[in-house]
């Protein structure tokens, strides 16, 4: 009978006190994890799903594009226009753009550089391709279609 | 007259910090630098003009894509699924002289891939995606790895071993050749829908 009295005096309290540094533990790990989008993206972006999907081995070595419907189509319009960095450029500015990302790159690194285009499902091949000229031109010939994973039903 | 107690009070200090807490999960993003990897042909003028290379009919496993997204095979529609498509693919590859109507060699075999200027990007992303997987499953088999483990291994071929598998996978000669190179032709979309 005394081994039951004595589980009964047990308190069932959690202890709080070291909630706050579990909480602040979670938030540094999330403020020094968290990376502020430095562009923001002025096209649609739905991105299309793919199974066959390839890790970027080094992210210095990316330079983003995007391609879709302007997000506000009243200013400029609803065809589909190619953004980089904060701006929407031409095909014919592609190279220009190019010789620019590949001038932060280290000399050694400039033809490891890959493009990553990420383009809208709505958007059409027509302008992927002029794209395409232009970055063959420019001499960047790694290209990546950002994409997301598809669920495997296989 | 009773002590000043210099403590803060700390009871609302686990509040303030889930506040935090709550705003960056909210703000962060996990950047997903993931997608279908290609390496473009070189500039047309710097080929040599007179590069005429004769393809011959059985080597070429054609696909077309029109700007309704419809989709020719060989010169007949097609309705099935990209896995199907995938199965045709890597069949057509490894036929080795077998069929006289499809490849010779997996070396010799092209796959071409033509759409038009009105095809949509998804429907672009579809067909490339599979037309890769029928490769990657090869490799992968030859190098007797998962699928998932050879694209993971393949991104990082600084690793010996990785460049290894990837060397068994695609069959590299001592010559520097390989027997199942990834013969991926994706040609100038043509004008017929969209300017």
């Amino acid at each position: 009978m005394s081994k039951f009295k004595k589980k009964a005096n047990v308190k069932q309290d959690i202890p709080t006190s070291s909630m706050p540094d579990v909480v602040f533990m979670l938030l540094f790990f999330f403020m020094v994890t968290t990376q502020m989008r430095e562009t923001n993206i002025n096209v649609k972006q739905q991105l299309p799903e793919a199974s066959q999907l390839k890790k970027l081995a080094r992210k210095s070595l990316v330079a983003y594009m995007y391609i879709g419907e302007p997000k506000k189509t009243e200013e400029w319009g609803k065809e589909p226009k190619i953004q980089v960095n904060d701006v929407f450029i031409e095909p014919k500015d592609v190279i220009q753009w190019v010789n620019q990302e590949k001038a932060k790159l280290q000399e050694f690194e400039r033809d490891q550089m890959t493009v990553s285009m990420k383009v809208d499902v709505d958007a059409k091949r027509g302008i992927i391709a002029d794209v395409e000229t232009e970055l063959r031109k420019a001499n960047a010939r790694l290209l990546l279609y950002s994409t997301l994973q598809r669920r495997a039903e296989n | 007259m009773p002590r000043a107690t210099p403590d803060i009070p700390n009871a609302s200090m686990a509040d303030i910090a889930f506040l935090l807490l709550v705003f960056f999960l909210v703000t962060t993003t996990v950047a997903n630098d993931r997608g279908l990897h290609i390496q473009l042909p070189p500039p047309p003028e710097a080929l040599p003009p007179d590069m005429d290379i004769k393809i011959q009919e059985r080597n070429l496993f054609k696909i077309q894509v029109n700007s309704f997204d419809n989709v020719l095979v060989e010169g007949n529609p097609f309705f099935g699924t990209p896995n199907e498509l995938r199965d045709m693919i890597k069949e057509f590859i490894l036929n080795n002289g077998a069929d006289p109507n499809s490849s010779d060699n997996p070396e010799k075999a092209i796959v071409s891939y033509k759409t038009d200027r009105g095809t949509s990007h998804k429907k672009f992303i579809e067909i490339l995606d599979a037309a890769q997987a029928a490769y990657y499953q090869i490799y992968a088999e030859r190098a007797d790895v998962s699928v998932k483990k050879w694209l993971e291994l393949s991104s990082d071929l600084t690793n010996p071993e990785n460049r290894r598998l990837y060397d068994i996978g695609r069959g590299r000669r001592p010559d520097g050749t390989v027997e199942f190179p990834m013969n991926l032709s994706i040609a100038e979309p043509t004008k017929a829908g969209g300017k």
